[in-house]
C-alpha cells in the first residue's frame, strides 16, 4: 500500500511538471508573437475595422471591464491591478491609471494586457481583471442561488419542490444519479458530489454569463478551464486505487517487454484527459463567442445595416444554439470528470478480461 | 497566441475562488440539500410503501366483508327455507287436525243423531202400538157389545180364514 502511495506521488509531480512546462512553453511563444503584433496595435476608432483583433480583444481578458466606446469616449468600469515584482514587493493600482496614453504607471507599462516593470525584473500579475471579477459575480450568484435553495429545503421539508428550488433540484438530481452514481458507483460516488455538482453549476453559470452583451469570457479562458483541469486531474490521481495503478504501470495481460511501449502511452493518455477537458471546454465556448463576433461583424465589414436584418436573427439562433452548448460543455465535463474517477476508484474485478 | 496563454493571475483566482465556492458550496449548500433530497425521498418510498399495504390490507378487508355479507346471505336463506318448512309443516299439522276433529265432530253428531233417532223410532213405536192396542180394545168392546155383531165378526174372521 505504501508502495503504492509513493508511486502515485511521483507520478502527481511528473504530471505537474509536464502541466507547467506546457504553461511556460505557451507563454514563451505568445512573448515572441506579442512583439509582432505590436507594430499594428492601435488604440484609435478611427482606424479601419479589423474584425480578428476586435475579436480577440472580446474574447480576451483585459484589466478593466469595458463596456461600450462611444465617439472618443471608453465607457469602462475600472478595476484593481495588483502587481507582485520580487524587487518592490506588492504594487496595487487602479486600472484606469494604465489606459490612459502610454499605458505607463508607477514604473510599470500596460501593453497588450501584459505588464512589463521598468526596472526589468518580472511582474506576477493578480490583478483582479475582467475575468476575475466575472467568476467573483459568478461564485456570489451561486452561492446566492444554491443558499436560497438550501433555505427552501429546509422551510419546506418533505414537501415538494417551489420556485427556484424546483428549478434546480432535477440538475441536482440528474448530476447525482445519472452522472455520479452511474460513473463512479453506488459506493464512492458520495465523496465526489460536491466537486462535480459545484463544477456543473460553475461551468454553465459562466456560460451563460459569458453570452450577456458586455460580460467576461470566462469558461472560454484557457487559465480557467485548465485550473479545472488540473483539479480533476488532482482529484483522479488521488483517489486512483490498485487497480487504476496497474493499469497504467504494468498492464496486466500484457507480455512484460510491451510495457515498454504500454506504460508511455498509458501516462501519456492519463495526460491528455485533462488536457483534452482544458481544450474541449475552452475550444467550445471561445468557438461560439468567435462565431457570433463574426456574425456581428459582417454588418461592420460591410458597412451595411441592412445586413442586420440578416445577420440579427441569425445571431439570435446562434444565442439560442450558444445557451444548448453552455449547458452541454458543463454536463460534458462533469460527466467525464465523473467517469474518470469511475476508472481511478473502480475495485479490481475484471482481470478475466485480460 | 494570447488566447491559449493561461495566465497565472487568473489560474490563482480561479484556484482561490473555485476551491472557496466547491467548500462553501459543499458545506452549506450541497450537504443539506443532498439529505433533505435523499430524506424527501425516503419519506414517499415509505408513504408509497404505506399506501400499498393500505390498499392491500383494505383488499383483504373487503374480500372479508364480501366472504361474510356472502355467508350471512346463505345463512339467512337457509334460515327462511327452515322457517317456511316449518311453517308449511305446522300449517299441514293444523290442517290434519283439524280435519279430524271435525271429522270426529261429525262422527260424533251423526252417532248423537241416531241415537236420538232410534228412539225416537223406537218411542213412536211403542206410541203407535199402545194407540192400536187401545183403539183394538175400543173396538173390541163396542163389537161385542151385541150378539148378532159377534156373529158377524166370526163370520168374517171365518170368511178370511178360508181365503188364506
Amino acid at each position: 500500500m505504501s508502495r503504492n502511495r509513493s508511486y502515485k506521488a511521483l507520478a502527481i509531480s511528473i504530471l505537474t511538471l509536464v502541466f507547467s512546462v506546457f504553461s511556460s512553453s505557451a507563454t514563451f511563444a505568445q512573448h515572441e508573437h506579442e512583439s509582432h503584433a505590436e507594430a499594428t496595435h492601435t488604440h484609435g476608432e478611427a482606424e479601419e475595422f479589423n474584425p480578428g483583433q476586435t475579436i480577440l480583444h472580446h474574447v480576451a481578458d483585459e484589466h478593466q471591464w469595458h463596456l461600450a466606446t462611444i465617439g472618443e469616449s471608453h465607457m469602462a468600469i475600472p478595476l484593481p491591478v495588483m502587481l507582485y515584482t520580487p524587487t518592490r514587493g506588492f504594487n496595487v493600482y487602479s486600472s484606469s491609471e494604465f489606459y490612459h496614453g502610454s499605458g505607463e504607471h508607477d514604473g510599470f507599462t500596460l501593453h497588450h494586457e501584459h505588464f512589463t516593470s521598468e526596472d526589468g525584473s518580472t511582474v506576477y500579475d493578480f490583478s483582479i481583471t475582467k475575468n476575475v471579477a466575472s467568476l467573483i459575480i459568478s461564485v456570489i450568484l451561486l452561492i446566492v442561488i444554491f443558499f436560497t435553495v438550501r433555505n427552501a429545503y429546509a422551510k419546506r421539508q418533505g414537501k415538494a419542490p417551489k420556485g427556484i428550488q424546483s428549478a434546480m433540484e432535477p440538475f441536482v438530481i440528474f448530476i447525482r444519479d445519472e452522472v455520479a452514481k452511474n460513473y463512479i458507483g453506488e459506493k464512492h460516488y458520495r465523496r465526489f458530489l460536491p466537486y462535480l455538482l459545484t463544477v456543473f453549476f460553475f461551468i454553465w453559470i459562466n456560460n451563460m454569463l459569458g453570452l450577456l452583451p458586455g460580460a467576461a469570457n470566462v469558461t472560454g479562458n484557457i487559465a480557467v478551464t485548465l485550473t479545472l483541469a488540473i483539479l480533476t486531474f488532482i482529484i483522479v490521481n488521488f483517489n486512483g486505487r490498485k487497480t487504476y495503478w496497474t493499469h497504467i504501470f504494468a498492464m496486466p495481460g500484457v507480455p512484460k517487454w510491451m510495457l515498454i511501449v504500454m506504460t508511455p502511452v498509458e501516462i501519456v493518455g492519463m495526460m491528455m484527459k485533462p488536457f483534452s477537458l482544458m481544450v474541449r471546454l475552452f475550444a467550445n465556448v471561445t468557438a461560439g463567442h468567435i462565431i457570433l463576433l463574426s456574425l456581428l461583424s459582417l454588418i461592420f465589414i460591410f458597412k451595411s445595416a441592412a445586413l442586420s436584418v440578416i445577420v440579427g436573427p441569425f445571431t439570435v439562433f446562434m444565442t439560442m444554439i450558444e445557451l444548448l452548448v453552455a449547458v452541454l460543455q458543463a454536463y460534458i465535463f462533469t460527466v467525464l470528470t465523473a467517469s474518470y474517477i469511475g476508472a481511478a476508484v473502480e475495485e479490481h474485478h475484471h482481470d478475466d478480461h485480460h | 497566441m494570447d488566447l491559449i496563454t493561461p495566465s497565472l493571475g487568473l489560474i490563482f483566482w480561479q484556484l482561490v475562488f473555485f476551491l472557496l465556492l466547491v467548500f462553501v458550496l459543499g458545506k452549506y449548500a450541497w450537504r443539506p440539500i443532498l439529505s433533505s433530497l435523499s430524506e424527501r425521498e425516503k419519506s414517499i418510498e415509505d408513504a408509497i410503501e404505506l399506501a400499498k399495504k393500505t390498499r392491500n390490507e383494505m383488499a383483504q378487508l373487503k374480500a372479508d366483508n364480501d366472504k361474510a355479507k356472502a355467508d350471512a346471505l346463505i345463512e339467512r336463506d337457509a334460515i327462511l327455507k327452515q322457517a317456511r318448512q316449518t311453517a308449511e309443516k305446522m300449517i299441514a299439522t293444523a290442517k290434519n287436525e283439524a280435519a279430524q276433529e271435525a271429522k270426529a265432530e261429525v262422527e260424533k253428531a251423526r252417532k248423537a243423531f241416531r241415537e236420538e233417532q232410534a228412539a225416537a223410532v223406537a218411542k213412536l213405536k211403542n206410541e203407535t202400538a199402545k194407540i192400536a192396542v187401545e183403539i183394538a180394545e175400543k173396538v173390541l168392546r163396542r163389537e161385542l157389545a151385541d150378539k148378532n155383531s159377534q156373529e158377524a165378526l166370526v163370520n168374517d174372521w171365518m170368511q178370511d180364514a178360508k181365503l188364506n
